[in-house]
């Protein structure tokens, strides 16, 4: 971890969820300091979005506790200092006419409140953040008429905007190009060395992230690891084979070809990676 | 040609309620359209047709309504309807614009049955219909300037918030928006334009003067503030013309305000047609 005296900005403590019968997240315990920028990483189905959710108090876990800067996320109110990045901000209707300057100035609204208008400081943190995701030049321009990655920037700015603390991302990568997606990766390497900003970062792209983060955390169901990059790296394949293969075992369950459905996954896996 | 509207009192407040409806009804409209709700004005449009037959049935018996614009009795009927298509969409979670045709076929259904033990169809109904450029007294137009005043007051108000959840809904809810509140006091707010905008342009053409400005506005605002001062500019352009027009040609102001707006409309597409292509080519 990057600076273990630092305090916990999340403390996540026997977390268990289920949807019905249906087991999605099982005692689930992890602790992110101040400052790390930590990759959440895990195949699709494994209860990341979920796990978001509970994050953010849209859905309430069945067992255990969550504390966002020492608080109870039942009882947490002040939500301006957790940016987040939804996996479905980009999917947004592109017909819709709005400037990045207008999107971005959303990420204020929950802060500045009911019956209060935008002020002259308000407009400049907006511009300071369109800056910050290097998006000046489109300042005023339709957001419909821009490429996903330049998209995708304008929504970080929108979530940098209320000056959060803790910045979640979900997927942000999708639709991305690969040349985007590096320079994506830059962008909040630099947030997060010079703004102190702990990033969270939910991907299943392994490959890329791993590059960029100081922790990283693996989620099928379990936390199968939960650590600095450094110890990852070292138990890399061991990682992988624990979380992605669980879906190897159901498969041999019900196949009599073993050998061919492992190989199938470890393409797969491979496909991920790239 | 403009003068003659100075000269009766009633055509002159008739002309100012046109003006503020040129305001209003785009204004609503912008919001109607972004939040995907256009088919809830027609819905609406039409339950307060059930009122104002409502109130003319009553009339036939009780004095107070037979004086009383019915317009009122339509703004009850529509903001209940509203309420009534709020119950279904989540009645039918699944199926939400079904609340649109449920309410809509009821809402002419009891009308129709009103009008019909009321006194028939007179021509009264045919300016509640497709508007009517002589129905607008003192009174009434003081009553239109103070709803608009109200209704443009807590769009002003609540402008950040509603623009949030129109744009996205997930995450205006996350910054802590109050989604539901806010969505109500929408479509209360939809339910009393309808009431004013119907006395000029009518029942069955109300939601194209919500919607026909914003659809052209659309194609050329590049930020949502354009969106806003195109729409109401493109609305008080049909609706001053087709006043005029429908004076002057004795038509229905309503049939008249669309025509234009669609003229309107058809303009703008043929001048944006470009970057319908190129936006289908990128």
């Amino acid at each position: 971890m990057k600076n273990s005296a630092a305090p916990y900005v999340l403390e996540v403590k026997n977390v268990s969820f289920s949807y019905g019968k249906q087991m999605v997240l099982e005692d689930i315990n992890m602790q992110v300091r101040k400052g790390s920028f930590l990759g959440l990483v895990g195949p699709n189905g494994s209860g990341k979005s979920t796990f978001m959710k509970l994050l953010l108090g849209l859905l309430k876990a069945d067992k255990g506790n969550i504390e966002l800067f020492g608080s109870p996320v039942q009882s947490f109110r002040d939500w301006s200092r957790i940016g987040f990045v939804s996996q479905k901000a980009n999917s947004f209707n592109s017909g819709f006419p709005a400037t990045v300057f207008e999107v971005v100035a959303m990420g204020l609204y929950g802060k500045v409140g009911l019956f209060r208008f935008l002020k002259k400081e308000h407009k400049k943190k907006i511009k300071e953040a369109i800056g910050q995701v290097g998006m000046e030049q489109y300042m005023h321009k339709n957001i419909g008429r821009l490429s996903g990655g330049q998209q995708q920037r304008v929504f970080i700015a929108r979530a940098l905007v209320s000056e959060p603390e803790l910045l979640i991302l979900d997927e942000p990568t999708v639709g991305v190009d690969a040349d985007s997606v590096r320079n994506f990766y830059d962008m909040l390497k630099e947030l997060n060395d010079k703004k102190n900003i702990t990033l969270i970062l939910v991907t299943h792209d392994i490959g890329a992230m791993s590059e960029y983060v100081t922790d990283v955390a693996c989620l099928n169901k379990c936390l199968h690891f939960h650590g600095n990059k450094n110890d990852f790296e070292v138990n890399r394949e061991e990682m992988m084979t624990a979380m992605y293969g669980h879906n190897v075992n159901v498969i041999e369950h019900n196949h009599s070809h073993d050998h061919h459905d492992h190989s199938h996954d470890h393409d797969d896996l491979g496909g991920v990676r790239s | 040609m403009i003068e003659v509207f100075f000269q009766y009192d009633f055509l002159r407040y008739s002309l100012f309620t046109g003006i503020l409806i040129g305001i209003l009804a785009p204004l609503t409209g912008v919001f109607i359209v972004v939040r995907r709700l256009s088919l809830l004005a027609d819905a609406l449009s039409h339950i307060t047709l059930t009122g104002i037959a409502f109130s003319l049935l009553l009339g036939r018996y009780i004095n107070f309504f037979a004086v009383l614009n019915p317009v009122y009795m339509g703004m009850i009927f529509a903001a209940g309807g509203s309420l009534l298509i709020e119950r279904l969409r989540h009645t039918y979670r699944f199926y939400r614009e079904l609340a649109v045709p449920i309410i809509l076929s009821s809402g002419i259904g009891v009308g129709v049955v009103f009008i019909s033990l009321a006194d028939g169809f007179t021509t009264d109904l045919f300016s509640y219909l497709f508007g009517s450029i002589a129905a607008i007294s003192r009174t009434d137009f003081t009553v239109v300037l103070v709803l608009t005043t109200a209704v443009t007051a807590i769009f002003g108000l609540f402008y950040k918030e509603l623009f949030f959840l129109s744009f996205d809904e997930e995450q205006a809810v996350i910054s802590g928006i109050p989604r539901r509140s806010l969505h109500f006091l929408f479509v209360l707010i939809t339910a009393v334009v309808i009431g004013i905008s119907m006395q000029i342009v009518g029942i069955l053409l109300v939601s194209a003067l919500m919607t026909l400005p914003v659809a052209a506005a659309m194609r050329l605002a590049v930020s949502f503030k354009q969106m806003f001062l195109y729409s109401v500019v493109i609305g008080e352009i049909s609706v001053l013309t087709g006043m005029f027009a429908a004076f002057h040609l004795d038509v229905a102001p309503g049939g008249m305000i669309v025509v234009i707006n669609v003229l309107i409309l058809l303009l703008v597409l043929a001048a944006t047609s470009e970057k319908i292509l190129n936006r289908k080519g990128g």
